[in-house]
């Protein structure tokens, strides 16, 4: 299941920053390794409602800053 | 639906990306047989502008940047556009802007800066393409801006954005006022929250959903194909005998009092 959620995360940067796959490691930041402003971060936000089918509130969004965040509220939401 | 606009050339600015109210303007003119141009601000939205218009499938592809707080940008981008098509038919100006720390709190908090900023990009904006476009609209035209209803009555955290809203929607009928002698019409549409790009800087935006949904008369929130039709009306020679007005595309929800 977790790692279905990776590969359904991967997906999405992939095609939201166009970095490499092998980037995208659990501790990799958006802003810092992955090269994401800040509409980057709220696209990906967006896409991430819509794959997830789930509200990420502001508060929320603020505290997720690596892949390994998003990974980790994707399975507390589950 | 097919032929209305064929043969007609319109201007899009402000496609973001796929959830872009512009990008719904785009597809329902595109379906209408309209032929579009469209601008994007500065290389950060380049990429994704380009992607998306290929995917129309139009002849030739006409992209051209914009950067709307500047006149000489303005200037520029619309001797291109006359360079590239000569004619256009009308223009959707869906851009604004204000920083997303005044688009939460308390109104009263506003600074100077923001202030300012906000105006220029979302309202005064339209005043300068439309002053750029109208040579171009030599066999008449329409020009349309996004809205919302923030700018009419209060809405929690919309704030700056409401009161720039309020100068834009008052710049519309300025507008229509000067341009309707040269058969330019000029029009709002105001469009009910859309979960686009620029509304999620809005706090709390996802919260407005339930109350759309549960007390709008259709008991729905519109989506940008609701708009984009209503804009190809708007666009259409069928909508001729308007201009200066502000069209409510949001299931009705503006007609509410207490409900």
């Amino acid at each position: 299941m977790a790692d279905d959620i990776l590969e359904r995360v991967k997906k999405i940067i992939i095609d939201r920053l166009g970095v490499d796959e092998a980037a995208i490691v659990e501790t990799a930041s958006f802003k810092e390794d992955l090269g994401a402003d800040s509409l980057d971060v709220v696209e990906l936000v967006m896409e991430l409602e819509d794959e997830f089918d789930m509200e990420i509130s502001d508060e929320d969004a603020e505290k997720i800053t690596t892949v390994g965040d998003v990974v980790e509220y994707i399975k507390s939401r589950k | 639906m097919k032929d209305l606009l064929a043969g007609k050339k319109f201007v899009i600015m402000g496609v973001a990306n796929k959830r872009s109210i512009a990008w719904g303007i785009a597809q329902s003119l595109h379906n209408a047989g309209a032929t579009l141009i469209f601008t994007y601000q500065g290389e950060r939205f380049k990429k994704s502008v380009e992607e998306l218009v290929e995917t129309l499938g139009q002849e030739t592809n006409y992209l051209i940047s914009c950067d709307v707080t500047n006149d000489e940008d303005i200037e520029q981008a619309f001797n291109q556009i006359k360079e590239q098509v000569g004619t256009i038919h009308g223009l959707a100006h869906c851009i604004a802007f204000a920083k997303k720390e005044e688009l939460e709190g308390e109104y009263v908090n506003t600074s100077r800066e923001g202030y300012a900023l906000a105006h220029d990009i979302s309202a005064y904006s339209l005043v300068a393409v439309s002053k750029a476009a109208k040579p171009l609209m030599t066999e008449g035209g329409s020009i349309l801006t996004m809205t919302y209803l923030g700018g009419e009555r209060v809405v929690t955290n919309y704030n700056v954005m409401g009161v720039a809203k309020a100068a834009l929607d008052a710049s519309v009928r300025y507008l229509a006022a000067d341009l309707g002698k040269y058969n330019i019409r000029v029009n709002a549409i105001s469009a009910g929250p859309i979960r686009t790009l620029a509304a999620k800087g809005i706090g709390d935006f996802n919260s407005i959903f339930k109350v759309i949904e549960e007390k709008a008369p259709l008991r729905r929130s519109v989506d940008t194909s609701d708009v984009g039709d209503t804009a190809a009306f708007l666009m259409s020679n069928m909508s001729r005998g308007i201009t200066g007005e502000i069209i409510h595309v949001d299931a009705g929800y503006n007609i509410l009092g207490l409900s």
